[in-house]
């Protein structure tokens, strides 16, 4: 149902809604946001009820280590703003340079998850495995959730820049693309409660 | 027909005053940016240094990240542009439904665990 | 782009179809069968009641027949028989060729039924689930449920995420894909309250993804989230299970109230009293629906504060549900009312829900909550508002849908007979319930000692039970006689109805509009009728029509979700043939891959030629 669009003077200036097929993807895609929200919460609520069920294992206060934690964070943030400017290129038709900043969002992404990779496995070197206490279990599966999802966004960019290498910026895969940076604002939306509420809460 | 789906532009159709627009939008993101990290520092060092006392510091981070939060759904995922209606009634119902549930799992565990 | 659909086989166009209407029949018929065979277990519970230490089940079989009764009637039944008329009636009633998603639709099928025949699956590795449908922990948790409980924790995982998905297309198609002229304001009210119902679904279905996810993670991996002595909280399961589990209520129940809403007006020749009340009722009971699940957790020491809260959220619905009473009341009132099948299940599900409506009152006062908390008053409560509400609401949608779904009438004699045995079986079963539960029985047991004042209503119930088994039965053989020799139906518009769907031809054609209507009332057909012609207002020329392509896909990703979640299933296998990691990552990469082809390959869909719309509107007449 695409036949109403008027192309003529190039690629519309909101290429990710400008079909039927974007405005429906578009809206989808932020209902389920909406849900995931409550999936995070319920995994956020869990950790609060848990935090203190730290059995004989060690506690939060021992484990967490800020400087780390800080780098990530700003490695999350940085790239959201990336994406926001691939974003920005691609409703200007520009193909370059949107190219450049979603592989620069992607690079991000990938540091980000090394981290954390690094990070788990620190943990589980100094006594925090995740079978060791109500926390470590609650903390692993929130943190890890997030992480799930961070390596889920970045297979998707990574297909979807690979599969559209060549094609140039079209009616079809402007909305993928906005859809996959929508999804990567929310992960750095979740990132920011949990280095408040697990990492920062976690020390004080 | 929509024979156009798959095929890539020769140009935008913004107008000039979109153009302009857009970079004052993306002068505004930027800023917004750079407000964010501000935002993520001052948290690190509410906790990370003893600068303000830590009863203090709970509450204080966390209104942080509530404006963080704000930040990034207005500007960063555009829900304050316009065709944005449902999509901020659904996250507003969905952020109403997770406070009682993250309310509830963490007063009404109790101590007493089994 | 193909120019032309291609033709197929049969069974190959079932398994690739992305049409609304066909999923639809998919569902209703998925769902009859988990119906009947959650309906058996119930038989059978019931006999095995009957008479004072009865032998006809063991303690074991009664347990997983009470976990698998209550997960199959709620997961695999009351959902898709819901599902399949919402599939089949919403784009109808807003005018619309297809739902947003045609391929999540299918997928949202597909996944609903691998994950029931998961669940089913338990039946030959050792026994179904026996913790009850809320399985609770300790009882569900790894030292005390075997590898049934891992059935159910996968079965629903993956049946829960088609049906999620089916919710936001859902949500998308009301929003999205409405014909000119209907405004939200003039939605039929099964499309409003199916849109309040799919919203619940987002936001419940997601923590019962999360809650799953955790006792899985405990189970089959050996975390600590419900082991006290590990620091884990056994209420925290609850709060969670009930946070999903309360709203799951009204998610069942507002699309039932939407159906009667839709056939309370057609058979009384009104329009519906009060319908911006209605909407807003509606509306009401969904907020209030996530404000109140702690009040199936009274007795769990909360405290008094956060019971008094809960217990006067809950009897706040008490409110908009009546305004809803009334509001079917007035519509029938001074109504040129025809009690046909569909008619005598709706005006029936009125009082009979009010019933359930009552006892909710009552179980909602927490200090009395006490005396009734897990008795058989419980049980007889919330089948006044299952059965007595959705389940009469399903009939009498079946009753007035079926014409346009299947082309012929159900017999109305067959029909008629079937609602008295059945209704008065339904009363004869549970009314006595309330009675057994004042007087102490608790539910979920398997027998009781005689001479304790239970053996007469016992008995009674399980004779209403024998009712509503020859009711079921007699729908079957309406359902085959009906098929060979029921009156065909080659009107659009055969109750002389008020909606959309009843302006398309019957059969309905694949793109249902050949021209988009041009909607200018609510009721928009009957406006028609006495404002107009009778027939719609095109909104759109003839034209050629895009129609979106089927696919093998969705019934390839949902196998790969069967075999992934058999795999973590087998992790708990003693002896499991194979290597469980094999199978459950061999099933997730079925799955991505799948997922992969989809995103790879653009699929633009195809068109109706103009030629082949004008010979099928010069065909149908109308």
């Amino acid at each position: 149902m695409a036949g109403h669009v008027d192309t003529s003077k190039g690629l519309p200036s909101h290429p990710e809604r400008a079909t039927l097929e974007g405005k429906n993807k578009f809206l989808g895609f932020w209902f389920f946001l909406g849900g995931e929200t409550i999936l995070f919460a319920t995994f956020f609520g869990t950790y609060l009820g848990l935090r203190n069920g730290v059995a004989d294992g060690p506690t939060s206060q021992e484990m967490f280590h800020l400087p780390l934690v800080f780098i990530m964070t700003m490695l999350l943030l940085t790239s959201s703003l990336t994406s926001v400017l691939a974003m920005f290129a691609m409703k200007k038709n520009k193909f370059g340079t949107f190219k450049i900043w979603m592989w620069i969002t992607v690079l991000l992404g990938l540091a980000f998850l090394g981290f954390e990779i690094y990070e788990f496995y620190e943990y589980v070197h100094h006594g925090l495995g995740f079978t060791t206490s109500a926390f470590a279990s609650s903390f692993f599966s929130l943190v890890g959730l997030h992480g799930a999802h961070v390596a889920f966004g970045l297979c998707w960019i990574i297909v979807l820049l690979i599969r559209y290498n060549k094609t140039g910026i079209t009616l079809t895969n402007a909305p993928k693309f906005y859809l996959a940076s929508l999804y990567w604002h929310f992960i750095d939306v979740v990132w920011v409660f949990i280095f408040t509420v697990v990492y920062l809460m976690g020390v004080v | 027909m929509a024979d156009n789906l798959s095929t890539p532009f020769e140009k935008s159709a913004m107008t000039d005053e979109e153009k302009r627009q857009t970079s004052k939008e993306i002068r505004k993101q930027i800023i917004v940016f750079a407000l964010m990290i501000f935002l993520t520092i001052m948290s690190f060092l509410a906790v990370g240094a003893d600068i303000i006392p830590r009863s203090f510091a709970i509450p204080f981070i966390l209104l942080l990240a509530l404006v963080q939060l704000a930040l990034q759904l207005i500007f960063f995922m555009h829900l304050k542009d316009k065709d944005h209606g449902w999509a901020i009634a659904f996250m507003i119902s969905g952020i109403f439904v997770t406070v009682p549930t993250i309310a509830a799992l963490m007063l009404l565990l109790g101590i007493t665990k089994y | 782009m193909a120019a032309q659909k291609q033709e197929k086989s049969v069974i190959w166009d079932w398994l690739t179809t992305v049409d609304h209407k066909k999923l639809g029949i998919m569902y209703l018929i998925a769902g009859t069968l988990f119906f009947v065979k959650a309906g058996v277990m119930a038989l059978f519970m019931r006999i095995q009641l009957m008479y004072p230490e009865m032998n006809f089940l063991s303690g074991q079989t009664f347990n997983e027949f009470i976990t698998m009764h209550g997960t199959i009637m709620l997961f695999l039944a009351a959902t898709p028989l819901l599902f399949a008329f919402m599939n089949y009636v919403i784009p109808l009633q807003i005018g619309a060729r297809d739902v947003a998603f045609p391929f999540v639709n299918a997928l949202g099928f597909w996944i609903f039924l691998s994950g029931g025949l998961l669940l089913s699956m338990s039946w030959f590795f050792g026994g179904g689930p026996d913790a009850g449908w809320t399985a609770y922990v300790p009882l569900s948790s790894r030292d005390y449920a075997g590898v049934g409980l891992d059935f159910y924790v996968l079965g629903l995982q993956v049946s829960g995420i088609g049906t999620l998905v089916s919710a936001i297309n859902f949500l998308v198609t009301i929003i999205n894909m409405r014909a000119p002229g209907m405004t939200m304001m003039r939605l039929p009210l099964f499309v409003w309250s199916s849109f309040i119902s799919s919203t619940l679904i987002l936001f419940a279905f997601t923590p019962l993804a999360a809650g799953l996810a955790l006792l899985m993670l405990d189970r089959i991996f050996d975390a600590q989230f419900f082991i006290p002595n590990m620091g884990g909280n056994v209420v925290l399961w609850q709060h969670i299970f009930w946070i999903f589990g309360h709203p799951e209520v009204y998610i069942l129940v507002l699309p039932a109230f939407g159906i009667i809403s839709e056939v309370i007006p057609a058979f009384s020749r009104k329009r519906l009293f009060g319908y911006t009340a209605m909407v807003f009722a509606t509306m009401i009971i969904a907020f209030l629906g996530f404000m109140v699940w702690a009040h199936h957790m009274f007795t769990v020491g909360m405290g008094p504060v956060a019971n008094s809260i809960f217990a006067i959220a809950t009897m706040t619905i008490a409110v908009p549900t009546g305004i809803k009473i009334f509001n079917w009341l007035f519509t029938m009132w001074g109504g040129k009312i025809t009690f046909n099948t569909a008619m005598l299940f709706a005006s029936s599900f009125v009082p009979t829900f009010v019933l359930g409506g009552v006892t909710g009152v009552m179980l909602a006062m927490a200090p009395v909550d006490y005396l009734y908390h897990d008795t058989y008053f419980v049980v007889a409560h919330f089948h006044y508002i299952i059965v007595g509400g959705i389940v009469l609401a399903l009939f009498a949608g079946l009753f007035y849908w079926y014409p346009k779904m299947f082309g012929h009438m159900l017999n109305e004699t067959l029909g008629k007979l079937f609602f008295w045995v059945f209704y008065i079986g339904f009363h004869l079963t549970f009314f006595v319930q309330h009675l057994l539960g004042l007087m102490g029985m608790p539910r979920r047991v398997y027998t009781y000692l005689g001479n304790q004042g239970l053996d007469t209503f016992n008995f009674i119930s399980t004779i209403g039970t024998f009712f509503m088994s020859a009711g079921v039965i007699l729908l079957v053989i309406n359902v085959i006689y009906s098929a060979f020799k029921g009156e065909r139906v080659t009107v659009a518009d055969p109750w002389d109805a008020r909606t959309l769907e009843w302006a398309v031809p019957t059969p309905v054609p694949e793109y249902n509009f050949a021209q988009t209507p041009q909607v200018r009332s609510l009721d928009p057909l009957f406006y028609e009728k006495i404002h107009g012609d009778g027939t719609m207002k095109p909104a759109e020329p003839v034209q050629a029509i895009h129609m979106p392509n089927g696919s093998i896909l969705p019934l390839i990703i949902s196998v790969g979700l069967f075999f992934a979640g058999f795999g973590f299933i087998m992790m708990n296998m003693e002896n499991p043939i194979m290597n469980p990691w094999i199978v459950a990552i061999g099933g997730l990469a079925i799955t991505f891959g799948a997922m992969f082809v989809r995103s790879v390959k653009e699929d633009h869909g195809y068109y109706v030629p103009v030629e082949q719309v004008k010979a099928d509107l010069k065909k149908g007449g109308n």
